[in-house]
């Protein structure tokens, strides 16, 4: 019975082209719309660390004076680098990492590479095992470097293709600020997105191609980029960076099971109060923290544009299928009379509806391929923008189906209304009035 | 024309009409929103610095070891800089407009306010204001004596010895106008940090590195501070001596001292398109949007005005023999239109309304301007106009033969 339909259905797109091809283009233009906007927004919303993002939380206490004091408002969203240093030795957690961003001027050792500027990331031992960093050769540093000030080295992939052509080259030496480091350990490609370990240098960026550690970074005077806030006497000079009221760091805690992120709470309140007894705080405890993605959305790390993009592309998806139901009902209707016959010949009414329904279904099924084609020419589009996050925007196998399934459903869903207001057809009028 | 007439023939369409009307409410709603917020985007995009844009070069240069005697090396590179031909103005400073990295502070009133009255950026380096082109609106522009250099004042600030600081600084008219509306803002005392600043200058414009509000966009001050960090402003004599200036200080600057890395070098006129640059694909994807919406609606219109006459060439062929004239026809279908699109447009306004009211909540944005609505509505009825005008001459030309004739 399908076949026949289908065949039925083809036939009759076949005999009025212009509408046809006028049905399939608007659902084609409305879907593809709409996938483009729907891929840019998930690929952007997507979990940086699938698996493991559930362990990873972000605390945040309040260390201000009492100037500017408003009951049960956000703390501060870095930490101080003395708290960051009393939580990495608290270690409350089953890993933690301290961590900030920076730039370090990178000579290489070839004749004829002039120096350049690398972003860099200064943090602790944990960052590599806690972020399930993927290592090519080597591995990460170990707490005694930290401890030690050891100058090691983390390179990203790209920047060992640059600096050594691809080798393993773990045991050289980088030369940074006219210091020797040495590599132990060059990552496999890795880009989380967003970065989310640190939203103050783009929250789409690549990663930062160089990794030291932080107290080793300290000592070598590195340049710290990102935010950094100040109060009281603070004046964000870096050369007094440890001591300034200044938050600049981030902290980050992972924790494995819910008993252990409530006491982690606990063990965060109880630290403020005890820094307030000591006299370093002066506001009440006031601690939160967020789970990883909980952070992200605290962050508004999707752009609005891109949210707005997305509901634009919705609505323009419902003028599309408002439109496509208009020209259904009038392809329909205009098949009354043929309709009418049908019944008369036998057809129920069900089969007639399945009849039509099948029809749409085939228009739906066009107009998703057409949609399908028109995404990829907008993700291509979105591609050649120059946000950072365009390089990011590609259909998946997931968003392939959910074209399809938006398409079909959507334009089986605009044809019900049609079908069902054909069905209505009195055979006996219809053959009278032929 | 006769009004009735149409509306009962609509009555017994009344899905048909009804999907029309939704169709034109929506697709009205949609552009208006989409056409303000493009609207808003441009007005951003043209945005005043307040700066000699079209004359200005920005260099950051960061050094490779470790920087010593910064200051020395800094007033070297300025008088190279100097030397170039085609140069009028130099500065070393901390920031520059469109430049994304910022200092900020609090700004208050009063000391012992609790809250500060409003968040400023702070420019500072010597010669800023004819460096960068700034217009000096009241009283004068900071001196060579007003300056202090910035690691001193740093360092005085983290001891809490601001006795001796210098105090003059210069703000933007907005910025005076937001503290003190309509009075006088020199010789006004301002507190960043509990350090007391006094107004000595007012600037007619100078924009924010960075804009997360559009309404803060211009609360800058310069503070008598000197830099000695790499980052510099010059100012050409014209346009068209840029890429040699340019060219020829980074060769200047390499010379003096190779060991540095060259960070950043463009003209303003860069920096502004790439500041705003989201903002452009943001408007440009917007004007795609609309034309694809109203290009949808007026092909539906086209295809559902066919579909009428074709059902209902019967009759038209009856009125024909009965004496209409070929324009009573095209007016009846044109009359038919414009009544569905206004009942649209109508419903169309409400629900602009509606969603401009949403997207102040979640977007900030401002209330739609009033000249949304008839302009929209007109922009609605021209299309709505167009579109039937096919269908409805395929009407006027239907013969009143027809009449006589069974299908």
């Amino acid at each position: 019975m399908f076949s026949y339909y289908l065949d039925l259905a083809l036939r009759s797109l076949r005999r009025n082209r212009v509408l046809t091809a006028l049905m399939v283009l608007a659902i084609a233009l409305g879907i593809g719309a709409s996938m483009t906007t729907l891929t840019v927004l998930h690929v952007l919303s997507g979990d940086p660390l699938p698996g493991t993002s559930d362990t990873l939380f972000y605390p945040q206490i309040d260390p201000r004076d009492m100037d500017g004091y408003e009951p049960n408002k956000e703390p501060p969203r870095q930490v101080t680098w003395t708290d960051g240093q009393n939580l990495m030795r608290a270690k409350r957690g089953d890993r933690q990492a301290l961590m900030t961003g920076g730039a370090v001027p990178v000579q290489p050792a070839q004749s004829g590479m002039e120096p350049f500027y690398s972003d860099a990331r200064y943090t602790t031992a944990d960052f590599f095992p806690m972020f399930k960093v993927p290592f090519l050769y080597g591995h990460g540093w170990s707490a005694a470097d930290d401890e030690s000030k050891a100058r090691v080295v983390v390179i990203t992939r790209t920047l060992n293709d640059k600096l050594f052509g691809g080798k393993d080259s773990t045991g050289q030496t980088l030369r940074m600020k006219d210091l020797a480091f040495q590599v132990i350990g060059v990552l496999d490609t890795w880009r989380p997105n967003p970065h989310f370990y640190d939203v103050y240098m783009g929250n789409y960026a690549a990663s930062e191609d160089v990794f030291v550690p932080l107290s080793a970074s300290r000592d070598a005077h590195f340049d710290h980029n990102g935010s950094t806030d100040c109060w009281g006497t603070g004046g964000g000079d870096p050369e007094h960076a440890e001591t300034s009221p200044c938050v600049w760091l981030q902290f980050w805690v992972q924790l494995d099971s819910a008993a252990k992120v409530a006491s982690y709470k606990e063990f965060l309140v109880h630290y403020s109060q005890e820094q307030k007894s000591l006299g370093r705080f002066e506001r009440p405890a006031n601690v939160r923290l967020p789970g990883l993605m909980e952070w992200l959305d605290i962050n508004k790390v999707v752009p609005g544009d891109v949210r707005l993009q997305t509901w634009l592309a919705f609505g323009f998806l419902l003028v599309c299928l408002v439109n496509t139901i208009g020209l259904m009902l009038a392809k329909f209707l205009r098949r009354a009379g043929e309709l009418g016959v049908r019944r008369a010949l036998g057809a129920s009414k069900r089969e007639v509806f399945a009849q039509l329904l099948v029809e749409s279904g085939v228009i739906g099924l066009a107009g998703g391929i057409g949609g399908l084609v028109l995404a990829f020419i907008g993700l291509w589009l979105v591609r050649l923008q120059p946000s950072n996050y365009a390089s990011l925007a590609h259909l998946d196998l997931k968003m392939l189906l959910i074209t399809f399934l938006l398409a079909i459903g959507s334009t089986l869903l605009a044809g019900l209304l049609p079908a069902w207001r054909a069905c209505q057809i009195t055979p006996a009028l219809q053959l009278k009035s032929q | 024309m006769e009004i009735l007439p149409i509306l009962s023939t609509l009555r017994r369409h009344k899905i048909t009409a009804f999907l029309v009307i939704i169709e034109i409410a929506l697709t009205c709603a949609i552009v208006c929103n989409a056409v303000f917020i493009i609207n808003q985007r441009l007005d951003r995009m043209n945005m005043q610095s307040g700066v000699d844009e079209h004359n200005l070069l920005h260099i950051e240069l960061a050094d490779i070891g470790i920087t010593k005697d910064e200051k020395a090396r800094t007033a070297e590179d300025l008088a190279a800089l100097r030397q170039i031909p085609g140069v009028a103005q130099v500065a070393s400073l901390n920031q520059v407009p469109f430049g994304n990295s910022s200092s900020n502070g609090g700004i208050k009133l009063d000391p012992k306010q609790n809250l500060s009255t409003l968040n400023a950026t702070m420019y500072s380096g010597e010669n800023i204001g004819p460096g960068l082109g700034l217009q000096v609106i009241a009283g004068r522009d900071l001196q060579a004596d007003d300056y202090m250099d910035s690691d001193v004042v740093m360092r005085a600030v983290a001891a809490r010895d601001t006795k001796s600081l210098p105090h003059g600084i210069m703000i933007t008219q907005n910025m005076a106008e937001r503290l003190w509306p309509g009075q006088q803002a020199l010789g006004k005392q301002i507190y960043l940090a509990d350090i007391p600043l006094t107004v000595v200058g007012v600037v007619k414009e100078l924009v924010r590195p960075s804009i997360w509000d559009d309404a803060a966009k211009s609360y800058s001050m310069i503070l008598p501070m000197r830099e000695s960090r790499g980052e510099y402003v010059i100012r050409t004599k014209s346009p068209q001596d840029r890429d040699r200036v340019l060219a020829a200080a980074i060769a200047k600057l390499k010379e003096i001292n190779p060991h540095r890395v060259v960070l950043k070098k463009h003209t303003f006129d860069d920096m502004r398109h790439d500041f705003f640059q989201n903002d452009r694909a943001m408007a440009g994807l917007l004007v795609g949007v609309c034309v694809a919406l109203l290009v949808v609606t007026a092909l539906g219109i086209v295809g559902l005005g066919s579909f009428w006459v074709a059902q209902r060439r019967r009759q038209i062929g009856v009125r024909r023999a009965l004496g209409a004239t070929r324009s009573n026809i095209l007016h009846y279908f044109q009359t038919e239109n414009f009544l569905l699109a206004t009942i649209g447009i109508v419903v169309g306004m409400v629900l602009a309304y509606g969603i401009n009211l949403l997207l102040m909540v979640h977007y900030e944005l401002p209330r739609l301007p009033a000249i949304y609505f008839p302009v929209g509505a007109l922009l609605l009825w021209v299309i709505g106009q167009l579109a039937v005008l096919g269908p409805a001459m395929r009407a006027a030309a239907v013969p009143p033969v027809v009449a006589t004739r069974s299908v």
